[in-house]
């Protein structure tokens, strides 16, 4: 996402000498791991590279990462992240969040970070449960979860992170899971995107809420419910066998098979990532009926918030002179003994 | 304080050495901005002055009722002014509401200047008067100049062909003209403020400079008969220099300007708009020229959020808000404090709780600003005692954030925030710089950079990201000594809490000694203050010492920790008295912080003490 000299790493120096704390067979062991895989291809330089998170599971991530880190408090690493990259845009700033952190408690700040298009990466980890305070529900929970908090099963309808990030005014949203082999690519063009990068990437909590994501996400067999996105490609899963096509007339994505691999004959229609409407379609696709929608599902930069704000600061400093004497003596000033000056 | 010359007809005016007015009106009146030139030229006639606005907190209430009711008052003179005075010697009431809202603060025998164009049937029922009181005899302890300034305004504009309404828009720069007449004032600076204002439509400089003018010319005829007699208050002899007035929001913003510039420091601010905070966050956005990034952020804690995050990476961050704001960032406080990242926190005090009176003053944040936050959690707190003194006490704040790498409290109130007084302005380079420098070596030879290795003020190392080979992480989970990895281990916990809570005791050591503001250093009676009481307690330890009582004035500016010596101070003196604009919460921190006996004096009006509430109080604990 910056313009840096690319440095060469191996996964290895993106490791630190602490202990990795998340319950065996977690999938942030997973994510983990693809992300220190990542950065080497990014030619990320460590001393360059900030992983701020909030609080939960997920958040333990920068203890993890050798580069600098910053954990923070539950909900607000969108405006800690704010801070540092205005303070100094050269960072290359990763949050870290979860579905309790970023759409609960830090609902307000993850909407105004995608709104005003701050250039970081935001993985949020979406395993439907609050794991570190020991399995309540959570705003992704689908209704009648049973948690200790909902004995009896959730009754409100959960929100849709990527329906949040694209209604936040978000320029890139993409998916992923855990154990997907693709997931370095997907954290590649979150990086690649100059702007608020979204990343929904949904994650196993197998203490708490095991399997959840099964039907899609198993390592193995789930394959025909995957749909991973590519920008002009048709939009293809099941082996090829199915696609998703666009009806005119109910303006609405539908399935269709496709015989012999003749996609075109059955009417697919190919993935354009800077297509709005239709990225508005694939976040709300309801999953059982549809495939997920995987992989980059809206790639449209815009200027970043922090190129405005220093462009201003630079323009409205232009010709200026940074004088603290003239500063203090503004206004309508007298001398003591002699008579008023005019305003300087 | 002297009174108007009330005697008449044929007496001489003696020359008061001090005079308090007060405009009133209704909000839209624009008695506001009437203060504030009037204001500018008093300093430019070189009486020392203290200003109270005093605002409804609607933004536009219905026109002539009670609440909408809106007041400048300014007290000046030729002597040394700690307050905007107890009573105003003279009253300005543009409509029957301003009247009755402000009567009963006017001074027995002091003067009112009403607008009769105003105290028409409906304007007296909405001000609820059964009867005019200009004409029903009720004003008659008072001295009562009423004239339609209405119509006098309109025929004054005339010329210019302004509408009705935007022709009595101009009466109060007719009242003005005619307040600058009463004080022998030159017309002369406010003439250009208006041509500056109204450069681009000169017919309403024209129109209400012409009522300037006309309120001056009345000035002059009506001294004949009545009660108008002009009056020179002679200037007040002050320091040679050169000299402007400032309000409490320009000078924080100016002082916290100059406190980065002295730490070497570009400054980030993020703030949320609050009363009456917000105008720190409006001065320092055009200030971009001295290195500020202002942020107006999605909430009070996203604004210290961004400012840590900022601090973070290498600047010096800042926040502002009022009470209740305060209150949203006590956890963001608690991170600063663990990560120990230098933050400068301005918390502008309005009357509490809750939504409390935004635009009323009360300094009842102190309990919140040394024990408000989850844990042991120390920070230093500092407090502004007025417009002046919050421009040396911000660039203290950000001396002390950024060597002793911890958040910093500075309190000021609604009174400073909005109050004006002349400023000697200051020469920068008067100011000891206090250059921040950055880690920049590995401070562990042979292992991984110590983020949590202390200095001799048990300060820890600032290592910006972007520092090559100091990768570090940081968080608000209990860390280990030295490494800042995480760490659950008692007895580490214990050594980190000792750590911190020793570092933020430590600065009361190298603070200047607590001094006498006022009196000596010892006897019968210390009247302890803090904040912006400090005008009227030295104004009623004064007026007392005058009458012989053995009484001194002590005002602390560090509430947290104290200066070392505050407890051996405090002990000379049989008694201490604390007057505060709250219940008793500095009290209570020196009877927790001292074990001293002190005594509270109180007041929760969302007014500032008046003298004479303070020199009875005195006197009464005296007798005691």
């Amino acid at each position: 996402m910056n313009d840096m000299t690319p440095i060469e790493t191996t996964l290895k120096d993106w490791e630190t000498d602490q202990e990795v704390r998340w319950c065996p067979g977690c999938g942030d062991y997973a994510i983990l791991k693809a992300v220190q895989r990542t950065l080497p291809q990014l030619g990320a330089d460590p001393k360059n590279t900030v992983f701020v998170s909030g609080i939960g599971c997920s958040s333990r991530f920068p203890y993890y990462i050798e580069s600098y880190g910053f954990h923070t408090i539950h909900g607000r690493a969108p405006a800690f992240a704010t801070g540092i990259k205005l303070a100094n845009p050269e960072l290359d700033v990763w949050l870290v969040t979860g579905d309790g952190d970023g759409l609960s408690i830090g609902g307000n700040h993850l909407m105004h970070v995608l709104r005003r298009n701050l250039n970081v990466q935001i993985m949020l980890f979406n395993n439907e449960i609050y794991g570190l305070t020991k399995g309540q529900y959570s705003p992704t929970s689908r209704v009648g979860t049973k948690t200790p908090s909902t004995p009896i099963g959730s009754v409100d309808r959960p929100a849709q992170p990527c329906a949040f990030a694209l209604g936040s005014g978000a320029r890139f949203v993409a998916r992923g899971f855990d154990v997907s082999k693709n997931l370095p690519e997907v954290l590649k063009a979150a990086h690649a995107h100059q702007g608020a990068a979204f990343i929904e990437i949904f994650q196993n909590c197998i203490v708490y809420n095991k399997d959840v994501f099964h039907d899609f996400a198993a390592p193995k067999g789930a394959e025909d419910q995957q749909l991973w996105l590519a920008d002009g490609e048709p939009m293809l899963f099941a082996g090829g066998t199915k696609g998703l096509k666009f009806d005119r007339e109910e303006c609405c994505l539908k399935v269709v098979d496709v015989v012999d691999g003749d996609w075109e004959a059955a009417g697919v229609a190919c993935h354009d990532v800077a297509n709005r409407a239709l990225a508005h379609m694939l976040v709300e696709l309801p999953f059982g009926e549809f495939p997920m929608a995987l992989g980059v599902l809206y790639d449209d930069p815009r200027p970043t918030f922090e190129s405005a704000v220093v462009a201003e600061k630079e323009q409205a400093s232009t010709g200026k002179k940074a004088d603290l004497a003239e500063l203090f003596a503004r206004g309508q000033t007298w001398t003591v003994g002699g008579t008023a000056q005019d305003p300087i | 304080m002297a009174t108007l010359a009330a005697d008449k007809p044929a007496a001489v005016a003696p020359t008061p050495e001090a005079v308090v007015v007060r405009f009133a009106g209704d909000s839209g009146d624009g008695m506001q901005l009437t203060g504030g030139q009037f204001t500018l030229s008093t300093a430019l006639a070189g009486n020392d002055l203290a200003t109270f606005p005093d605002f409804p907190a609607e933004i536009r209430a219905p026109q002539g009722t009670l609440f909408g009711v809106s007041a400048f008052q300014i007290n000046f003179g030729s002597r040394e002014i700690n307050t905007a005075g107890d009573a105003p010697d003279v009253l300005v009431a543009m409509n029957p509401a301003a009247l009755k809202v402000n009567l009963d603060a006017l001074k027995p025998g002091g003067l009112i200047i009403a607008d009769t164009g105003e105290f028409t049937k409906r304007n007296l029922d909405k001000a609820k008067y059964d009867s005019n009181p200009i004409e029903d005899g009720s004003l008659a302890k008072w001295d009562v100049l009423a004239f339609d300034i209405s119509a006098l305004t309109i025929e004054a504009v005339k010329e210019f062909g302004l509408g009705n309404k935007d022709a009595l828009r101009c009466k109060n720069m007719w009242t003005l003209g005619l307040a600058l007449w009463m004080f022998d004032r030159d017309r002369q600076p406010i003439v250009d403020w208006l041509n500056a204002k109204f450069a681009k439509s000169p017919e309403i400089a024209g129109a209400n400079i012409a009522a300037l003018n006309a309120g001056h010319a009345y000035g002059e005829t009506a001294e004949i008969s009545g009660p108008l007699k002009k009056l020179h208050i002679d200037p007040w002899p002050t320091p040679p220099g050169l000299y402007r007035t400032i309000t409490g929001a320009e000078a924080v913003s100016l002082g916290l300007v100059a406190g980065a510039k002295l730490a070497g420091l570009p400054m980030f601010f993020g703030g949320y708009p609050i009363t009456p905070a917000s105008a720190i966050l409006h001065h320092l956005a055009r200030l971009k020229e001295f290195g500020v990034t202002t942020f107006q952020a999605e909430d009070e804690i996203a604004a210290i959020c961004a400012a840590i995050g900022a601090s973070y990476a290498g600047q010096l961050g800042v926040t502002s808000s009022s009470g209740p704001g305060i209150a949203l960032k006590g956890e963001a406080m608690g991170l600063a404090i663990i990560t120990e990242l230098p933050l400068v926190i301005v918390n502008s005090q309005r009357g509490g709780p809750s939504t409390g009176l935004p635009t009323k003053t009360e300094q009842s944040d102190l309990y919140q600003a040394v024990y408000g936050r989850n844990g042991d959690a120390p920070l230093p707190v500092i407090a502004a005692c007025s417009p002046a003194d919050v421009f040396e006490c911000a660039i203290e704040a950000c001396r002390i954030a950024v060597q002793y790498m911890t958040p910093v409290i500075l309190l000021t109130d609604g009174y400073i925030a909005n109050a004006a007084e002349p400023w000697k302005v200051p020469d920068p380079n008067s100011f000891e710089p206090f250059p921040v420098s950055f880690q920049t070596e590995n401070n562990n030879e042979g292992g991984n950079v110590l983020p949590y290795k202390r200095n001799e003020k048990g300060a820890r190392p600032w290592i910006k990201p972007g520092t090559p080979e100091l990768m570090h992480r940081i968080g608000g989970i209990e860390k280990h000594d030295g490494t800042g990895n995480i760490d659950y281990d008692p007895a580490n916990h214990q050594a980190m809490t000792d750590a911190r809570k020793g570092k933020i005791d430590g600065i009361a050591k190298e603070l200047v000694p607590q001094g006498v503001t006022l009196g000596e250093e010892g006897g019968k009676l210390a009247v302890v203050g803090w904040g912006s009481t400090f005008g009227p307690i030295r104004r009623a330890v004064d007026n007392c010492r005058k009458k012989g009582l053995d009484v001194s004035h002590i005002h602390f500016r560090h509430v947290w920790p104290l200066p070392a010596n505050s407890g051996e101070l405090l002990r000379k003196f049989d008694k201490v008295l604390v007057p505060e604009m709250n219940t008793g919460q500095f009290k209570t921190v020196l009877r927790d912080q001292l074990l001293i006996d002190a005594k509270p004096f109180n007041k929760v009006s969302g007014q500032p003490f008046k003298i004479a509430e303070l020199e009875a109080a005195i006197e009464k604990m005296l007798e005691e």
